[in-house]
Order: C-alpha cells, then sequence, then structure tokens
C-alpha cells in the first residue's frame, strides 16, 4: 500500500482566485524519501498544510496510510510527524522541555521513544537546558526534527527543513534523513535548495501549483533533451540580454559566476555561429564558450519553460 | 489526562519564565487602587469658606460655626465688600465664599426674602461642583432647623452616591471599576496574545496536527489565567479591606461567585478573539480598543452611565463590564442582598454562555 496517495488535488485562495494547488497527483511507496523541489510561492507549503490535514481540499483525494484525509483526519493526525517551515518551538522552553511536551501531547515519554530520535538528540543533549530560541539555526532544526519524530510517525512531513541552514548543517540534516529511512519511515521533504534534490529516492519539481516533472534524480536529468552551453565573457550583464535576442536560443540565465544557455530543440545554431554573432555584431571581448552536463536546476528551469 | 496536565504545566512556564509581564499583572492592580484611592481623588478636604456679610449678624455667626465645624470646611476669612473675593481666591486664601445680602437677617422674614449667594472657585470642576452641593446641604439644613419660614436658597440636587458614600470617598466607587478592568486584561488580553503567539510561532500547526483535542488546548491556555486572576482578585480585595477601607458589606460569598462569572466571560473573550485574528498585535489592539476603552467610558467607572446620551446608554448595555460593576457595587458597597443583583448575574452567565459557545464552534481544528 502506498504512503501518500492523491487524486487530483485543488486548493484555491481569495474565493478561488489564487490556485495554490492546482491538480496534484502524486504516490509515495512506503519507505521513500521523496523531495518536492520548488521556488518559493510554488504551492508547496499548502501541499503539505492539505496532506497534514490542516487544510481541506477544493477538490480531489489523497489518502495518507490508506486512511482519507478528509474523513479519517483524525486517525491520520495521530500517525504522521509534521515539521513545518518555521522550526515550530518554543522560544521560552529549553530543548528538553520542547521535546517532553510534545512527547507528552502525543502520549508517550522521551524514554520510551529514545532508540528513533537517538541520534539526533545525542548532539543537542549537552544542551538540554539551553532555551529553544537561544539556539543556532541547525540546533532549531534539530530539535523541531525530534519534536516531530518523538511519536514514531509513520509518515514524516518536512516543509523546508533545511530553510535557513548553513551548507553543513544541511549535508548533515540529509544524512539523517538518510539514516531515518532504515526505520521504515516515509518521508515527504520539501525544499527551494536544487543542489539537495539528489539526495531523493525520488522527487517532484513543483511550480505554480503543479508538477511539471516526476521521477528518480537520475531520470529527470537524463530525460533533459536539449542542447546546454555555459558561456563567459568580460561584460556579463550585457553578454545576458544579447544572448537573448539571438535567433534559435530558447534560454540564457545565470548560473553561479557563467550564464547557461539553453538551445531551442530544432535547431541548426552551433556555438561557432553563437560566437561569432556576439564577436562581430555585438563587439563581446573573451568570449569562451562551452557544452556543460544539466543540473536539476537546469531541468528545472527547462519544464517551467515547457510548462508555459 | 496526562496530556492535559503536561499543557497546563508549560503554559504556567510560559507566565513565569516572561517575569515582567507577570510582575505588569501582579503589580498593575496594585498601582491601580493606590492611584484611585489616594492620588486621584474629587473628594473635599480642608475647603477654606470666606464669609461676606456687611454687618455682622447672630444668624450668620451661627451658621459660620456650623460650617467651620464640619469636617470638610473652615471658616478662613470675612469679608465685607464683594471687591475682596477676586484677590482672595486667586491668592488660594478662600475657596468658596458665601455671600449674604445687606441687612440679611431682618430681609429674612419680608415678603421679597433674602438673597445668599455661593460663589466657587470652580478650576477643578468635580471638586466645586461637590463642594458647592456639600454646603449648601449644610445651609439649608441650618435654616430649616432655625428658622420657621421656608427660605429658598435654590434648587438643591440630592446625589444618590451621597447615600452610600456619605464621604463622597471616590475609592470606593473605583473599586469595582478597577476589577472590571484588570479582569479584562488579564484574561481577555493574555488569553488572545497567548493562543494567537502560537499561531504565529507555527507551534499551533503542530499540536493541530496531533492527537490533542481542540478543547484540551483552549481549557488548558484557560487555567493559568484564571489561577493568576483568582490572585489579582485576592490581591484587590486585602487592598480595598485594608487600605480604601471599603465597606464590604454585602455577602462574599456571592461577590466572589460574580467575579468568577466575570473572569470566566473575560477568559471566554479572550478565545473569541483569537479565533478572529492571526497576529498578537492585532489581539491586543482589539482587545484594547474594543473590549478596554469601552470598559473604561461605558461601564459606569468613570462617568455616569445616567447622564449618557441615550444612545451611549444603549451600547453600555452590550458591555460586559457595566453588568459586573453595577453588581458589585451593589453587593460590595451598598451591601445589597444577592436577589438585588440576579438580573446583573443572568445578565453575565447569558453572555458567556454566547460568547463561549461562539468561541468554541469558531475555534477550528483547521487552519481556516
Amino acid at each position: 500500500m502506498a504512503a501518500i496517495q492523491t487524486n487530483q488535488l485543488v486548493k484555491t485562495f481569495n474565493a478561488g482566485k489564487v490556485s495554490a494547488v492546482n491538480g496534484i497527483s502524486l504516490t509515495v511507496e512506503a519507505g521513500e524519501l521523496f523531495g518536492i523541489i520548488g521556488p518559493d510561492g510554488a504551492g508547496k507549503t499548502t501541499l503539505f498544510r492539505l496532506l497534514t490535514t490542516l487544510l481541506k481540499p477544493d477538490s480531489g483525494s489523497a489518502t495518507i496510510d490508506g486512511l482519507d484525509m478528509v474523513k479519517d483526519y483524525k486517525q491520520i493526525r495521530s500517525r504522521v510527524g509534521y515539521m513545518p517551515g518555521r522550526f515550530s518551538l518554543y522560544p521560552d522552553l529549553t530543548v528538553i522541555e520542547n521535546l517532553s511536551f510534545y512527547a507528552s501531547v502525543f502520549g508517550t515519554t522521551i524514554q520510551q521513544k529514545y532508540e528513533l530520535i537517538k541520534d539526533i538528540y545525542c548532539r543537542l543533549e549537552p544542551f538540554a537546558d539551553r532555551k529553544a530560541g537561544k539556539l543556532s539555526g541547525g540546533m532549531k532544526q534539530k530539535l523541531a526534527l525530534c519534536c516531530a519524530l518523538i511519536h514514531a510517525p509513520s509518515v514524516l512531513f518536512l516543509d523546508e527543513p533545511t530553510t535557513g541552514v548553513d551548507p553543513s548543517s544541511r549535508r548533515e540534516f540529509w544524512d539523517m534523513l538518510a539514516k531515518l529511512k532504515t526505520h521504515g519511515i516515509t518521508i515527504l521533504v520539501s525544499t527551494a535548495y536544487m543542489d539537495e534534490a539528489s539526495r531523493c529516492n525520488r522527487l517532484a519539481m513543483m511550480n505554480n501549483g503543479r508538477f511539471i516533472g516526476i521521477g528518480t534524480p537520475q531520470t529527470i536529468v537524463n530525460e533533459f533533451d536539449k542542447t546546454l552551453l555555459a558561456i563567459r565573457g568580460d561584460e556579463m550583464y550585457r553578454l545576458l540580454n544579447d544572448v537573448r535576442n539571438i535567433e534559435g536560443i530558447e534560454e540564457c540565465y545565470t548560473f553561479g559566476d557563467v550564464h547557461h544557455i539553453r538551445l531551442q530543440k530544432d535547431t541548426n545554431l552551433k556555438m561557432t555561429d553563437i560566437e561569432q554573432i556576439l564577436v562581430h555584431q555585438y563587439h563581446h571581448t573573451n568570449v569562451k564558450m562551452e557544452p556543460c552536463q544539466p543540473t536539476m536546476e537546469d531541468c528545472f528551469m527547462n519544464a517551467s519553460k515547457k510548462e508555459r | 489526562m496526562k496530556e492535559f496536565i503536561a499543557f497546563v504545566k508549560k503554559e504556567f512556564l510560559h507566565i513565569f519564565r516572561d517575569v515582567r509581564t507577570l510582575l505588569i499583572l501582579i503589580g498593575m492592580p496594585v498601582v491601580l487602587i493606590m492611584l484611585f484611592g489616594f492620588a486621584i481623588s474629587v473628594e473635599i478636604r480642608n475647603v477654606n469658606v470666606g464669609i461676606l456679610a456687611p454687618q455682622h449678624e447672630v444668624l450668620i455667626d451661627r451658621l459660620a460655626n456650623k460650617i467651620d465645624a464640619s469636617e470638610y470646611f473652615t471658616v478662613a476669612k470675612w469679608l465685607t465688600s464683594d471687591q475682596e473675593i477676586d484677590p482672595l481666591m486667586k491668592q488660594g486664601k478662600v475657596d468658596v465664599v458665601l455671600a449674604f445680602d445687606n441687612r440679611f437677617a431682618s430681609r429674612l422674614y419680608t415678603k421679597d426674602g433674602a438673597q445668599l449667594g455661593i460663589l466657587v472657585d470652580a478650576s477643578n470642576p468635580n471638586i466645586a461642583a461637590s463642594e458647592a452641593m456639600y454646603l449648601m446641604g449644610i445651609v439649608q439644613n441650618y435654616f430649616q432647623n432655625n428658622t420657621q419660614q421656608q427660605i429658598k436658597t435654590g434648587g438643591l440636587s440630592t446625589n444618590v452616591r451621597m447615600l452610600y458614600n456619605p464621604q463622597l470617598r471616590s475609592s470606593y466607587n473605583f473599586v469595582p471599576g478597577i476589577m472590571g478592568l484588570i479582569l479584562i486584561i488579564i484574561c481577555a488580553l493574555m488569553t488572545s496574545v497567548s493562543i494567537v503567539r502560537e499561531k504565529e510561532t507555527g507551534t499551533m500547526e503542530v499540536l493541530l496536527v496531533s492527537p490533542i483535542k481542540p478543547i484540551v488546548i483552549v481549557f488548558a491556555k484557560m487555567i493559568p489565567y484564571f489561577v493568576i486572576s483568582c490572585v489579582v482578585l485576592l490581591i484587590i480585595f486585602v487592598l480595598s479591606f485594608t487600605l480604601l477601607h471599603v465597606p464590604m458589606a454585602g455577602s462574599l460569598f456571592w461577590i466572589v461567585i460574580i467575579s468568577m462569572l466575570y473572569v470566566i466571560l473575560a477568559l471566554s473573550i479572550g478565545l473569541f478573539i483569537s479565533t478572529i485574528v492571526d497576529s498578537q498585535m492585532v489581539a491586543a489592539l482589539i482587545t484594547a480598543v474594543v473590549f478596554m476603552l469601552p470598559v473604561l467610558m461605558l461601564s459606569g467607572m468613570l462617568f455616569p452611565l445616567e447622564s449618557m446620551p441615550k444612545f451611549f446608554q444603549w451600547i453600555s448595555s452590550i458591555v460586559p463590564a457595566r453588568w459586573f460593576i453595577a453588581a458589585i457595587r451593589k453587593l460590595m458597597i451598598e451591601g445589597l442582598a444577592v436577589q438585588y443583583v440576579l438580573k446583573e448575574l443572568a445578565i453575565l452567565a447569558g453572555m458567556t454562555l454566547i460568547i463561549l459557545g461562539v468561541a468554541l464552534k469558531k475555534f477550528n481544528d483547521r487552519l481556516e
């Protein structure tokens, strides 16, 4: 049985004017680490709130562990763990007070479930008496994860758990998620960081309330079927605008310290042609270009272009 | 039940961690009672009276003695012409002048009668009104007892309040008002802010996605503030009894019962506010504007309801504090039995049921 199954979920706000989730169908198998990747405003949080039964869908249906999200929402609530985007902790309570409060809310104790959170909590233990508001971002995130895990949920929803956390804590966090998977917990995690995608078993790219691509990190990259070039020159900003004017180029955008150029699928444009135009027509100097491998971000850009 | 206890414990932790707010909550009643009891006073005391009498007459002398003998007035100056009044009053030597007619005593028995003027320094209108009224009382009383003939000394209005507050002690009146105000602040304001804070920090989302029942959340939030309210009530009672010598004439049992009812009503208002707003700021503003201002203005705490336009009288009848203050005044100061406050009791109970019912119904176990 699938851990999460949704069918054409729709959720709109402001009397139907803003559609946050626009027909999402998704199946997540038990024990899977499933990522949802998309920019801010893509509808990730609304989708999470729907799946955690905090919101009712306008139309469509979903089941969590086989339980209906509207009818059986009370049962669902005792089975899932949820960590909202803002780490939901009480800043004026200490680490241990936060944890034992959440434990008792779920009718359990820290001792009973210690095994599950041991790996994460051992790093927090030296700070057990520190107030949660005084913890660093990475610590808060670990504590919030402990709180979401304390009742051994079968499905864990993590809404942008790595936002506002330093890169090394982010890496550590994904290592912890990988470990949790071994306990058989299904994890649905959303993020705006494309580079975290490769840590998921499968992932869905989300934009404007829709999924614009779904699969394993490998298949998503493999499905990129166009030529991708990296370009640099002396005047990067003018270069960006000029490249966009060239016939046969689908999109050009900044990527780190270079620009990525995606060619249209059926164009005859060659790398040398682009260089010719830029040097002779637009008088650019030191233009260097090379083909490059698509990253998750390139795939996302490509997929969201298709959507439009 | 274990969840509930853990929840209440957590709420108490929140309150005790925020020592400053707690001190304000406990300190506020003390400060307010001191302020209203001693500093802000509309009592009259040590009023200097000037007597303007063109001739010395036995009748006037006797009246002056009577005034001087009273606790509140001192005959400070004898004047012979009305030109002396202005400089004396400006120097603050006299506050009130009793101006007698020329040949006052003999005129008294003529057909036209005699004139007696009372001139009051009205730079503080509240005090001036009391002074004039009280002085007039003494004068009229004197003439009624000492002369056979009725003498017109101007319209005499009797203030009902003087009946139960013969010394015009203002602090009596403020105690029920302060109770009405502080309980709204503690219960309505603090409860709504504390629930809305959970929405703001996002912890409410996690609590909702847990097996805990919304009703448990609600009652766990209310209990600590209920306890604090009881402590504050106790402080108010002790202070008013020992410092202000408020009579506590009626049954303490019913005073406590009505106060508890009002506390529950205020808690329900707080809960209701928290269900309709999403930020602590708005919650505090709504409580202040929609609930605290009417308590000050429309409850009869500062301004008598009877002298308000009909429209405001009508509005005041939906202000819970109005009924609470009226009931407490009757019980605490007038010392009436409980059957005289049944109407107030019923109105408060009805309001509580309605607001608590609406709030519980509106308290959503989802986010919308």
